[in-house]
């Protein structure tokens, strides 16, 4: 199926804003990983008296959106108070491209994270703000899953009640997810993505996740297949 | 980009030709009849689509009345699945495929999990191809039917056919092949090859879309899917798309005739281009080469970037390709088949389908291979990913930035 892009899209895909990566930032952050197939890295100069971000530059590995919505967050970012850009959404970015296609709401949720983890590492240099410590728990998976976007709807695997259950049992947890209305192809998708989440905690050694169809029917994971 | 596009996705479809053309028209407007009908208009309409039959069985040594028209190989192939399992024995129930088909076999072996089936799915070797062995070692008392593509459409591999028909004629499996991309490149015989079900169609050889058809050997036991009228010996109700039948028939006539002098053609295109994108760093050819790899196809991993960026920088330049990243992908999965040769993701997300009718040209080669070069460029210089074994062992390629998280 072919995927339609806005104008401004293609625009800050043919010619991105802020590509490279400033020398001596003040900050830099990845987000996001090569076996999903987007990854942004920023890189961040702020004044240290106003906080205003004077530059931020972005590297990418992904599609036309990842490359467009990291372009866009950084025209967005750039000469703006750190403070403002922390209340920025995946919304108000895709929004300015003039949308995005469902399938590709996710890179609009990467590039906004990208920014924020950079300036969250500028805090924490500045000594603004403290390393958080993960904590181990369904809490924190909760959190986290917030991230991962149903390719179908746009919207986040929690806010549209699709896990069932998750279960921590020693260095192993367990997580449920129901389709519920979404389409079977995108199981493996949604399994990769929460998989690749709670691994990056870096605090659980397997996930197991179980993914049920509409009329409860297990999807397995035939690898790849 | 005034000049003309270079279309390098003829394994997606073709451009039909004149001949084909000419041959369907008289079919639209003047010989418009229902072959169902009794009148002249009627007979003269049927004429032409057992002419057709008798055609394309000829070509692959069946007898005439052992084909059926569909709307695509996609149906093609659900019929043949479908129409097996559901006229099967109860104590048939379980199926073999290999993890390197199209989604039309695929996704119809998954529902048919949901039904109640087992399904194998055979993994491939690092070049696609399927163990005749393996699929030896699957097979137990309870098994109906195996399905193995022909000639891959991502990779390009082509199987022994002939080799995995015969296991399965020794142990009483149906075989059936999806031989949407070989038919017309690779010579199929059913008398030689033991192959019970083929699933072709026309678009992919120049013929128009819209139609495929499904051989089934004589004596093989399988229902229909629809209900409505006899059209096609009972199999397959609805009336006959004649003109597309009549270039099907067409564009399968000219393609067998001009076999060895277009295959050797675009093998002359594709060897070239692999030759010449090869040199680009960084790069690996997926699937074999030489004689077992379709003519038509050219598969290659660029590292470090993604797919869809290059589909679309190459489409902005007039260069049409496809890709195997799940980026490009509705469903966000990476091909099955990049997957099952061994790739991991990120070699899966980078990688680029080109491939070849007759209709193109050696002259493309190299504005395509140029066009390719500076696209990848473009893309790994503003890469945020290259993995430091890479970097430090192919000290050839350009100096990429490295994921640097914690220095900071």
């Amino acid at each position: 199926m072919a995927i339609k892009y806005s104008p401004t899209v293609i625009e800050h895909f043919t010619n991105p804003q802020n590509v490279g990566e400033i020398e001596n930032a003040d900050a830099a952050a990845t987000e996001g990983s090569p076996a999903c197939g987007d990854m942004l890295t920023f890189t961040l100069k702020v004044d240290p008296e106003s906080h205003v971000i004077e530059d931020v530059r972005f590297r990418s590995y992904g599609c036309a959106s990842n490359i467009s919505t990291a372009s866009m967050a950084t025209v967005l970012a750039k000469g703006k108070p750190v403070e403002e850009v922390k209340n920025f959404n995946a919304k108000i970015i895709s929004e300015k491209l003039g949308g995005l296609p469902a399938t590709k709401m996710h890179c609009s949720v990467l590039a906004v994270n990208g920014l924020k983890a950079a300036i969250k590492q500028w805090e924490i240099n500045n000594g603004l703000a403290e390393e958080e410590e993960i904590q181990c728990n369904v809490t924190t998976i909760k959190k986290l899953l917030k991230h991962v976007i149903n390719p179908q709807t746009g919207k986040n695997i929690i806010s549209m009640g699709m896990i069932n259950f998750i279960k921590i049992d020693g260095a192993k947890v367990f997580i449920e997810v129901n389709l519920g209305d979404t389409e079977d192809m995108y199981a493996e998708n949604i399994r990769d993505e929460i998989t690749e989440t709670i691994e990056s905690m870096k605090c659980l050694e397997e996930v197991v996740v179980r993914i049920l169809d509409r009329q409860k029917f297990e999807i397995k994971d035939n690898n790849g297949v | 980009m005034s000049e003309k596009p270079i279309y390098f996705d003829n394994n997606d479809s073709t451009a039909m030709i004149e001949p084909v053309f000419a041959a369907m028209k008289p079919y639209f407007m003047e010989q418009y009849g229902n072959p169902a009908s009794l009148h002249q208009y009627g007979l003269d309409a049927e004429e032409a689509v057992n002419d057709a039959r008798a055609t394309l069985t000829g070509l692959i040594g069946a007898q005439s009345d052992e084909l059926l028209f569909t709307g695509s190989a996609t149906e093609s192939n659900n019929l043949a699945l479908f129409g097996l399992t559901q006229a099967a024995p109860k104590n048939k129930h379980h199926l073999i495929t290999s993890k390197v088909e199209h989604h039309a076999v695929l996704n119809v072996m998954k529902r048919l999990v949901k039904e109640g089936f087992e399904v194998t799915f055979l993994d491939v070797d690092k070049e696609g191809f399927v163990d005749p062995d393996d699929l030896k070692k699957a097979i137990r008392p309870e098994t109906l039917l195996a399905s193995i593509v022909h000639g891959n459409h991502v990779i390009g591999t082509i199987q022994d056919i002939k080799a995995l028909g015969e296991v399965c004629r020794e142990n009483g499996v149906l075989f059936h092949t999806d031989a949407a991309q070989s038919f017309t490149k690779v010579p199929i015989d059913v008398n030689d090859i033991p192959v019970d079900l083929i699933s072709i169609n026309a678009h992919k050889m120049h013929g128009p879309k819209g139609v495929g058809a499904l051989y089934v050997r004589k004596g093989v036991r399988f229902d229909r899917l629809m209900e409505g009228g006899p059209q096609e010996n009972n199999r397959r109700p609805g009336t006959e798309n004649v003109p597309a039948i009549v270039g099907m028939e067409e564009a399968a006539k000219i393609g067998c005739a001009n076999r060895d002098k277009d295959n050797a053609y675009m093998i002359e295109i594709r060897d070239r281009l692999i030759e010449k994108l090869l040199e680009i760093p960084h790069t690996h050819l997926n699937g074999p080469r030489g004689d077992k790899r379709m003519p038509s196809n050219a598969n290659i991993t660029f590292l470090y970037i993604e797919g869809e960026a290059i589909l679309m920088h190459l489409s902005m330049r007039g260069v049409y390709v496809s890709s195997g990243s799940a980026c490009s992908s509705i469903a966000l999965a990476p091909s099955n088949v990049l997957t099952a040769i061994g790739l991991v993701h990120e070699e899966a997300h980078g990688s680029i389908r080109f491939s070849f009718s007759k209709l193109n040209s050696l002259d493309e080669v190299e504005p395509a291979v140029e066009h390719v070069k500076q696209v990848v460029d473009q893309l790994r210089a503003m890469s945020a990913f290259i993995p430091a074994e890479h970097s430090e062992k192919e000290g050839a390629g350009k100096t990429f930035y490295k994921k640097k998280k914690s220095e900071f």
